[in-house]
């Protein structure tokens, strides 16, 4: 029997991505690492390592703690500044066939302005606001939080940026619609959901908590239902493509992701038990287009049935 | 450069209530890329686990068959304890060599430190070094100074010191008081190697930086990807900058670490 072609690439805010499986933001760090274990090609794309415009050292360890079907992250968005990404990184990462898309985090709106001026200019694919980062007191989460500021951050961003821009959501707000209206409005041309969740564990013998900031964001296989449940009610709540993530460990998940409505997913913690996982996530996914005599991968996209 | 393989588990060996010898048949990790003593490799301890453990290196290379790795474990939560429970012939998912273990590339006369578990990573550097070594081991009490392991620094080092918090084994007290006199009676010592508790690399650290001899320590932290990549496993250096012990250690020069922070 002749196997039918499937086609796994998917389109986001009119980037092509050759398959929809893209690494998520602050787990991959630049490529270099995990570049060791496999082809960086083999990717639909590659969401960089939290850009800041002045380089930041991050939060005093410990910064990982491990939860049931998880974890805790207090990095802080330690990272070179954007100069030294452009100049050090950006080269190696484009010898790659791989979208690149710079994520960025702004004290500032004028911040993310400049950020996405620079990158547009160094010949980045694309960008991804990070309006909520839970681990920095400035800026990150405030903007998340608040449908005014993440309409002001998005108009700053959409302005100086010549590439297309993703607002990266969290999920730490009553109603993830409300930020994700404000960010259309703002003129986003994509949104990225979810970021990590925040959370807490405690030493009880020390009673300390395990993280030197106390609280940290939560990934893992532990948000998925959480992710799922939030890319479709945004979904539902715009008309922008939607890059989801949040513990995406398996071509199924990744499916249930896409059902929502996400036109591409993004695998992170999962690379900490195995640095195959996004090309394991990929194969899965085609198997299950095929399995359900899809042409295309894409047409999984809201394919979902809701009761 | 590190890579992903399946090692059999050859054997499995308890040297006490709560540590495990264990040795791996890791071929292509100890042939060609040079898996050695004091770095460390990424085991994936069953699906219960989200994280990998992070387990040092006790000796590599020199056993027969060649391609065998030791490591020496303790049991101190869900992940080691899984770890623990393998048996010979059971597979293991390893990411490795990591870390990049003591420089020993110059030629000198060692001073070779361990705490506790803090002395096995240090196995290979008191059996094969090729310069002159001495070694100060230090163990809560008798009951948990694996006299398989202090044997084989027995062996090889000229000679071999052994502390216990308690006085039932050695001398009484921690390993600095030990490592000071060492330092003072003899001052032909180029370099010393320390791996242990944070409190004991500080206080040996200071020690050795009396003596003027410098001093490497194997440090420790809670890490998550293991390669670099998530920067999880943060230690401060005393320039204020921050350096990760997954790819930047585990082992450091002492003085540049800020033991304060």
């Amino acid at each position: 029997m002749r196997e039918k072609c499937l086609d796994l690439s998917v389109e986001l805010a009119g980037v092509r991505l050759k398959n929809p499986v893209v690494v998520a933001s602050g787990t991959f760090g630049f490529g270099r690492e995990y570049g060791q274990f496999f082809d960086l090609s083999e990717l639909g794309g590659i969401c960089c390592k939290g850009l800041t415009l002045h380089p930041r050292e991050g939060n005093p360890p410990p910064r990982i703690a491990e939860t049931p079907l998880g974890m805790l992250n207090s990095v802080g968005l330690q990272n070179p500044g954007v100069d030294a990404f452009i100049r050090d990184e950006l080269p190696f990462l484009r010898q790659h066939d791989v979208a690149v898309i710079a994520n960025i985090s702004g004290n500032t709106p004028e911040e993310y302005g400049v950020m996405c001026e620079k990158l547009s200019e160094a010949g980045v694919d694309m960008i991804e606001a990070n309006i909520s980062c839970p681990n920095v007191k400035a800026g990150g989460l405030a903007y998340g939080t608040r449908p005014e500021l993440a309409a002001e951050v998005t108009r700053e961003a959409k302005q100086h940026a010549a590439v297309p821009v993703m607002v990266k959501l969290s999920p730490n707000v009553t109603d993830i619609t409300e930020i994700a209206r404000a960010a259309a409005d703002g003129g986003a041309d994509a949104l990225s959901l979810i970021n990590t969740l925040r959370g807490m564990r405690i030493d009880v013998n020390t009673r300390r908590p395990i993280l030197k900031m106390n609280t940290g964001g939560l990934s893992g296989p532990a948000v998925l239902p959480v992710a799922v449940r939030m890319v479709w009610e945004v979904a539902n709540a715009v008309k922008l493509p939607l890059l989801g993530m949040g513990g995406v460990s398996t071509g199924e998940d990744a499916a249930q992701l896409l059902l929502a409505g996400a036109s591409a997913v993004a695998v992170g913690t999962a690379l900490f038990a195995d640095p195959c996982a996004p090309l394991k996530v990929r194969d899965g996914l085609a198997e299950i287009a095929a399995r359900q005599g899809l042409s295309a991968v894409r047409e999984l996209t809201g394919g979902i049935r809701p009761w | 450069m590190p890579i992903q393989q399946i090692c059999t588990v050859a054997s499995m060996t308890q040297l006490d209530a709560a540590t495990w010898w264990m040795v791996l048949e890791a071929g292509k990790l100890v042939e060609q890329h040079g898996l050695t003593g004091g770095q460390f490799i990424h085991i994936k301890c069953g699906d219960d686990q989200l994280l990998r453990r992070p387990i040092s290196v006790a000796i590599a290379g020199w056993d027969e068959p060649e391609d065998l790795a030791t490591l020496i474990f303790e049991v101190r939560g869900e992940g080691t304890r899984w770890l623990s429970q393998r048996k010979e012939g059971d597979k293991l998912d390893v990411l490795g060599p990591l870390g990049n273990g003591f420089d020993v590339s110059r030629e000198g006369h060692y001073l070779l430190v361990g705490g506790g578990i803090g002395v096995p990573p240090l196995m290979e550097y008191g059996e094969s070094l090729s310069w002159p070594r001495t070694a100060v081991l230090g163990f809560r009490t008798k009951d948990k100074a694996f006299p398989a392991v202090v044997s084989r620094f027995e062996e090889h080092c000229e000679k071999t010191y052994l502390c216990t918090d308690d006085g039932t084994l050695g001398r009484h007290g921690f390993v600095d008081g030990q490592v000071r006199e060492t330092l003072a009676q003899d001052k032909s010592f180029t370099q010393v190697l320390a791996c242990g508790p944070k409190p004991m690399l500080k206080s040996v650290a200071a020690v050795a930086a009396e003596f003027g001899v410098p001093c490497q320590v194997s440090m420790e932290e809670r890490m998550a990807c293991g390669v670099g990549a998530c920067l999880g496993c943060a230690i401060r250096m005393k320039d204020g900058s921050m350096k990760h012990v997954c790819k930047d250690g585990p082992v450091f020069n002492a003085e540049e670490v800020d033991w304060d922070a």
